[in-house]
């Protein structure tokens, strides 16, 4: 699904992140789906996105420049997919 | 992070594995020719049930997200359910590999109640003829009869697990069909010169037409077909299969044999790819990050003879177990090379001097006794 600044996010509760030098890989237990963060950044948006109101919010209070939150919203929006991050 | 860049950090390795197989034990029922770890009889010195229950913590703690139990036969071992279940309750997803002949109806039932399992049946025919020419006879009917108990437990989606010969690449539709019948998924590997499998290949393995076969296949039927990414010699045909593409031995994946021992993957269990044991001091977690041989296999690999050859980035050379076990150098083609030029190279080392597998448990010959 298509994920924009205003979502309310959180990392599905049946995902574990392992971090690894390029980021984290993260599991998802229930689909049981192997998936590659690619940057620390997005790792700390991921675990964190619950504790924020929406994901503008979780974007700049993890530091995350203003000129990636596209970039960022779109790979967000890819990880719905395997279900490593939900609506809440 | 770009993908390229991504498959260059994979190369230089991980913090822990992503693709671990365990081969919980040597012992087996069954004596199939291509058995990569020459299974049959018990080694003393395997694992107890407090080892490997050890190691699991330890692999809890790595965040191994989930493991490949394999053997010899893993349910002949007395503690398998105890082991499997302080593996899942630690968060550790298991699958395992099985010929199906310890799955009775009790057992599925078992089986069928637990979460994060994935079962996978070993099976090369897709009748007992095919299937019991290599994997011995009456195991075609024992793993129907697995399947069936499985399917009638409500286990849900297993696996049929498929070493891809000469004499079955004409089945691969027959084998999806048996697997949809079954509301099973299909898995089909590459044959490996690797354990007992090291005498029979020549046999066995599929010829040059035949791979191409499998490529043009996997093409077709690729998205609802797993292959362990075991095909990427074949990348060099085309288009690539979908997958890593690349040689994960001591980078993502690893093998820990019954003894305890880490080789760089299932396919070399030999002293050359042993990188240590998980009772050495600072455990399997030392092994993994800081063994000699698999930091060696991190550094970037010379592309060798290969290196003028237009197909390279595709093939990446192929496996490396393929070419120890056939006498071919490292940074050599495949002995599948779909350029034919590993096939040139076969036969240029005389059979008595091919590398052997470290250890061999087959079982003794019966010799029949007639009255």
């Amino acid at each position: 699904m298509t994920l924009t600044l205003e979502s309310a996010c959180e990392m599905h509760p049946q995902v574990a992140l392992r971090p690894e030098p390029f980021g984290a890989l993260a599991y998802h237990y229930g689909n049981r789906r192997l998936v590659f963060l690619r940057h620390p950044d997005i790792v700390r948006v991921v675990r964190n996105a619950s504790t924020y109101p929406t994901l503008r919010d979780a974007l700049a209070g993890e530091g995350v420049e203003e000129q990636r939150w596209p970039s960022f919203v779109k790979a967000l929006s890819s990880l719905t997919t395997s279900e490593i991050i939900r609506v809440r | 992070m770009s993908a390229e860049s991504l498959v260059a950090q994979m190369k230089s390795g991980l913090d822990a594995p992503i693709c671990l197989t365990w081969e919980l034990t040597y012992a087996c029922n069954l004596a199939c020719v291509h058995c990569l770890s020459s299974s049959g009889q018990r080694d003393e010195r395997e694992l107890s049930t407090e080892q490997a229950k050890a190691v699991l913590d330890e692999l809890r703690d790595l965040q191994v997200f989930y493991i490949n139990i394999g053997g010899g036969e893993p349910m002949v071992r007395r503690d398998f359910f105890e082991i499997l279940e302080h593996s899942i309750s630690n968060g550790i997803g298991v699958k395992f590999s099985t010929n199906g002949a310890f799955i009775d109806k009790k057992n599925a039932e078992r089986l069928a109640a637990m979460d994060y399992l994935d079962i996978q049946i070993s099976l090369d025919g897709t009748n007992a003829e095919v299937n019991d020419a290599v994997r011995g006879e009456g195991s075609y009917d024992t793993a129907i009869r697995a399947m069936e108990n499985l399917r009638d437990a409500g286990f849900g989606q297993f696996k049929i697990s498929v070493v891809v010969t000469r004499h079955n690449v004409d089945q691969l539709d027959e084998f999806k069909a048996l697997a949809d019948s079954f509301g099973a998924q299909l898995r089909i590997t590459r044959l490996r010169p690797a354990g007992r499998g090291a005498d029979t290949w020549n046999e066995l393995h599929p010829t040059n037409a035949q791979q191409r076969q499998i490529y043009d296949w996997l093409l077709a039927h690729g998205e609802n077909v797993l292959t362990g990414d075991s095909f990427f010699h074949l990348n060099a045909f085309g288009e690539s299969l979908p997958g890593l593409n690349m040689c994960g031995a001591g980078r993502v994946v690893c093998l820990i044999d019954p003894l305890g021992d880490v080789y760089a993957c299932p396919f070399v269990i030999h002293e050359d790819f042993k990188a240590g044991n998980v009772l050495d001091d600072g455990g399997f977690t030392k092994v993994w990050r800081a063994s000699d041989l698999f930091t060696e296999l991190r550094e970037p690999q010379s592309p060798g003879a290969c290196a003028s050859c237009g197909s390279f980035d595709a093939c990446q050379g192929g496996c490396m177990a393929a070419k120890f076990f056939t006498g071919i150098p490292l940074d050599g083609p495949d002995p599948e090379c779909v350029g034919g030029d590993g096939e040139k190279l076969l036969g240029a080392v005389p059979v008595a001097l091919l590398p052997r597998p470290s250890m061999d448990h087959s079982k003794p010959e019966r010799i029949k006794v007639s009255s």
